[in-house]
Order: C-alpha cells, then structure tokens, then sequence
C-alpha cells in the first residue's frame, strides 16, 4: 500500500524519467509551445469566467459600441480591450468562446475520424481478402481528393437532405461528420499496416488458439499495440481538423455568425477590411494561427521524440 | 489505366447519388405555385421515371460529352457555366504552381547546400509559419498589406481580360497581370514552402552519396555537382508531389478565390454549395476527377522521361 502522496511523487519521478519527458526537456520551442497550448486551453474552456463579457448575453450588448478599436488606439476603452465587432460584441471575449468552439470541433471530428478510421483499418487489416480490397480502393479513391473539397461537399448534401433551417441548428455536428470523413483515411492505413504485421505475431496466434473470437482479439489484444502511430497522426491531425474548420466557417459554409468560431469571426471582419476596422479580421487570425502553430509543433515533436529510428 | 477508369466511374457514381438523393429538383425548379400535372409533365421531360440503371447510363454518357443539365440556381446549362469560368481558374494554378516552383527550388537548393546559414534557418522557420497558417489567413493579411494599406494591388477580380475564342485571358492586359499576383502568392505559398523542405532534405540526402563525392574528386565546378548531378536526382520527388499537389491547388483554389473574388470554377463550386446546385457540385466534382487521373497519367509519363533507370526497367520489362 502506497500512501496517496507517496503515488503522487512515484508518478512524477517516473514521468519526468521517460525518454519523452527527457525529449521535451530539450527543445525550448516545444515547451513554448507546450505553455501556448495550455494557455489556450485554460482560456478557451475558461471562457465563461474568464472573459470580460458575455458575447452570447444580447441584452448587453450596445450597438453604439460597435466597431471600436482596440484600447491602445484612439478612439478605444479599456472596457473593450481589443475592440469590438459590427454587433458591439467584445472581440477578446468572442475570441475566447471562439477558440472554445474551434477547439471542441477540432477535437471531436479527429475522434470521430480516428474511431472511423481504426474502426475501417481493423477490418480490413483483421479480416483481409475482398473486405480489405474494398475499403482500401475506397481509401485511395479519396485520398487523391483534398479533404477540404470531401468536407465542402459533405457539407453541401448535407445542406440538401436536411433544409437550411435545420442544418444551421446543428451546423457543429455536420462540421464534425464532414471534418471527419476526409481525414479518416490516414488512421485506416496505418492501422491496417500495423495489424498487418501484428496478426501474425505470437500472442495472436495464442488468443485464436484457446478459442478467442475474432472481434475481441482485434479490440483487445491488436488495437492496443497499434495505438502509438495513431495518436501521433491524431495530434498532427488536430491541428488540420482546427484549420479546416476555420476554413469552412471563413467560406461561409461552417459555423453561423449566431455561434462564431475564429474562422467566422475573421470572415465576419474580412467585410470590414477595407473600411479600416482591420482588428475584426486580425485579431481572430493571429490567435489562430498561434493555436495551429502550437499544436503543430507539439505533433512534430510528439511523431520525433515517438520514432525510435530518431532515439 | 484501368484504375483511372475505375476511379471516374466511382467519382460518377457519386455525383450520380447526390443528384439522385439530395432534394427533388423539381421542388427546386418549379417553386410552389406550379399545378400538379406540370410537376408530373416536368418529371418526365427531365426523365426522372426512368429506372436507376438507365439514368446511371444517361447521366455517364451526357457527362461525357460535358452535359450536366441546367443549374437550379441559375438554369443556365452547367457545362457552359464551368467552362466559362475555366480559364480563370486554370490560369491562377498555373500562375501558383510556377511561382512554387521558381521560388521554392531554389529556395530549398540553398538549404540544403548550406543547412547552417543563417538564412536557410530563416527559411524554414518562416516555411514552418507557412504551413500552419490557413490559406485563407495569408490572402487576407496579403489584401491588408498591399491592397489596403500601400494601395499598390487590386484586391478582387481578374483585372481587364482578353477573350480568344472560348478562352478569356488576363495575361495580355497590365491590369490582368497585376490582379492575379496576389491571389497566385496566396496559392502558391503552401506548396511552395512543401517544395523548398522536399528539395531540401533531399539536397541533404543526395549531397552525401558516392557519386556526389566521386564527382567532386573528378575536379568539377561546383556549380556542376550541384545543379547537373545533385539538383537532377531530386526532381523525381518534386515532380511527384508538384503533381499530386497540382489537384490540391485546383482544390485550394476554392478558398483563394472566394478571398479574392476571383471569378473561377472555385468559387462557382462554393456558391454553388451555399445554394444546394447539386448538377454544378457533380459537374465539379467529375471535373476535378477527371483533372486528377489526367494529372496522375502525366506524372507517370514524366517519371519516364526524368528517370533513365525507369526507362531501362520499363523496357526490360517490356522485352520479357
């Protein structure tokens, strides 16, 4: 029996052991960038409390206090630090709820991506014969098409079958299924290669030989070892899905201006570029680029510090 | 070839689906005040009551003579549509490819010659920001800089253009050349800075082989090493990925349109998205079908014609 402090202080000597902690230690970028994430984090899901004012609250909103600039240039208050939008909304604070819901449509379409793609890879890797001949060409198929172009046409059947109306009340959840079918492709194939490799492999033999059914030796002896590779692609994953989504939001296919996320802020502002309230666009902008940047760095070194040919 | 076959008629058949499932387009056409029998009258000049396979067969062999119907939005013929705005579209990636390349080349060849300079580190970090920054982010801060606040750059349109024949073209106007400059940097970047980390590490790779070595023993110039035996044996990658990239930025030029206003096939496909043109988004998508297994051919080719091993494989291959 180990007292709870005692656990504590085990876990974090034998993180800050590993070779991965090690590898972080190394590189100043990747802990910059490791803070910037956090910083996101803490902010975007802090939103509520953290933020100046409460963007989606209309009765407080003023629209004499439209397009103000930020405090530091004339004509700005310290009320609205970075300014304000066309609707006098604050802009620091839709930018906050912003990055909450880029965040949350990242996340969950690179889950529901990985759950399809593992799902798809273990199929075909596990069964083999005609089923992976199928979902393969399927995969090749698609991946000679960019996933922006999959995503924008998901979108716009999806806008077919389900009316205007009712699309744009569940805009997250299509953005989510459209994000996620066009990058499920990478997680099949490097699932289906792993398993390819791993299906002959002793301890699989010997779950068949007492008689295992094929599903549950998939799921639970196979996947587990095949998980590394998947995690890094979901990481480097994270950071398209994020720009993906900004991307169809700024095209005016994503997010309504109702439930902004920072690609429909920057298009929001893109109208007012040339009437000189260039804040709208360029705030969201760098803030997002500064997430994706983050992100991306953190995959980068994630997929290094993971390849032992790097070690 | 077979595979490209099989690939335009799987892309076929889902444009196929979409027209079939996605919303009646008589719904569409008619608008609500239109009699019952006229709907019905409709449905058939359209050849809606047709069984499945028949219409797979029709749609196919209409799309093969470039025949997509009238669009719902417009009720213009589509093909006419898409190939009005063709030349646009086509221009532009020429435009982005050729700058990815005359920058992004030599770019990478410098880094790779000399990794520890400080401006190939200067490169790749600002390589780095190019790929993580969205495309649409680099178009806007593009129209701020040079059309907003210097003034020196038109920020929509495609300037004043020629028409030769069916072609319009903006490359023999001042104006047409000034307004694709911008939206061709726009593209162009990612793939450029895609280009100088290709050739790069392969500069890298490649300046460490035997043959590198034994050329320079023979006394040659630098500039012979680098750029007759070194550059020559990187381009096979780069011809790989330029090509497979062309489709992305025909792709990609959805969004540098749409920013720009620039009057292609992109940003035809996006309107078209908002408004539910189902005949334009399936026209497209052939289209953009059609342009990758056409791509995908051409780069096979090239393979040949850069790489003499291939050649001599091929033709040993042929003669068994």
């Amino acid at each position: 029996m180990m007292l709870p402090f005692a656990r504590v202080v085990e876990f974090w000597r034998q993180t800050t052991d590993s070779d991965l902690f090690w590898s972080f230690k190394r590189s100043k970028l990747v802990m910059v960038s490791a803070v910037i994430t956090v910083l996101f984090f803490i902010m975007a899901f802090g939103a509520p409390y953290l933020a100046p004012h409460n963007p989606f609250d209309l009765a407080s909103l003023e629209l004499s206090d439209a397009f103000k600039p930020p405090a530091w240039e004339e004509g700005g208050e310290m009320k609205y630090l970075l300014g304000t939008d066309d609707q006098g909304r604050d802009l620091l604070s839709t930018i906050m709820y912003g990055s909450r819901i880029s965040l949350v449509v990242g996340f969950l379409s690179v889950i529901f991506a990985m759950v399809l793609g593992i799902g798809l890879g273990l199929i075909a890797g596990y069964v083999g014969g005609p089923v992976d001949g199928l979902i393969m060409r399927i995969a090749d198929v698609q991946l000679s098409f960019p996933a922006i172009l999959i995503a924008l046409l998901v979108d716009g059947v999806s806008r077919g079958i389900l009316g205007e109306a009712r699309h744009s009340d569940i805009a997250e959840a299509v953005l989510v299924v459209a994000i996620g079918l066009s990058y499920w492709v990478q997680y099949a194939r490097t699932v289906r290669g792993s398993v390819l490799v791993e299906k002959n492999k002793e301890y699989v033999q010997a779950a068949r030989v007492i008689g295992l059914p094929g599903p549950l030796i998939a799921l639970r002896h196979v996947l587990p070892n095949v998980m590394g590779p998947v995690l890094v692609i979901a990481t480097i994953n994270l950071a398209l899905a994020i720009i993906t989504e900004a991307t169809l939001s700024f095209l005016g296919v994503g997010l309504p201006p109702t439930e902004p996320s920072l690609g429909t802020l920057i298009r929001i502002g893109n109208d007012f570029l040339f009437s000189g309230e260039w804040w709208i666009t360029i705030f969201p902008g760098v803030v997002l680029a500064a997430l994706v940047l983050s992100v991306n760095l953190l995959g980068d070194w994630l997929r290094d510090a993971l390849n032992p040919k790097l070690r | 070839m077979v595979q490209a076959v099989l690939v335009m008629l799987a892309v076929a058949f889902i444009a196929f689906t979409m027209f079939n499932f996605v919303g009646d387009p008589v719904a569409i056409m008619a608008g609500q005040d239109l009699p019952a029998e006229q709907r019905v009258e409709l449905r058939k000049t359209l050849g809606l009551d047709d069984p499945t396979p028949v219409r797979f067969a029709r749609f196919v062999a209409n799309a093969a003579q470039g025949q997509f119907g009238l669009s719902y939005r417009t009720t213009e013929p589509v093909g006419r549509m898409i190939l009005d705005r063709l030349p646009a579209t086509l221009e532009l990636s020429l435009i982005a490819v050729l700058v990815a390349l005359v920058i992004g080349i030599p770019m990478g060849v410098f880094s790779g010659l000399y990794p520890h300079h400080w401006i190939s580190r200067a490169m790749m970090t600002v390589s780095l920001i190019g790929i993580s920054l969205p495309t649409f982010l680099i178009g806007i801060l593009l129209i701020l800089i040079f059309a907003v606040m210097l003034g020196w750059l038109p920020s929509f349109g495609r300037g004043d253009t020629v028409k030769i024949g069916f072609w319009t073209t903006g490359f023999l106007t001042v104006s047409g050349w000034k307004a694709i400059i911008l939206p061709s940097i726009t593209l162009g970047l990612f793939q450029m800075t895609l280009i100088m980390r290709l050739v790069r590490s392969e500069m890298l790779e490649v300046l460490r082989t035997d043959y590198i070595k034994f050329a320079r023993a023979r006394g040659l110039t630098n500039r012979a090493v680098h750029f007759g035996h070194a550059l020559k044996n990187t381009l096979v990658p780069v011809i790989t990925i330029t090509g497979l990239q062309l489709g992305s930025i025909i792709a990609f030029a959805i969004i540098t349109e749409t920013v720009f206003s620039w009057p292609g096939v992109g940003l035809l496909f996006l309107q078209s998205v908002q408004a539910v043109d189902i005949p334009v988004m399936a026209a497209y998508l052939v289209l953009i079908g059609l342009l990758f297994v056409l791509i995908n051919l051409i780069v096979d080719v090239l393979y040949f014609v850069v790489d003499p091993r291939l050649r001599s494989q091929g033709a040993k291959a042929g003669a068994k």
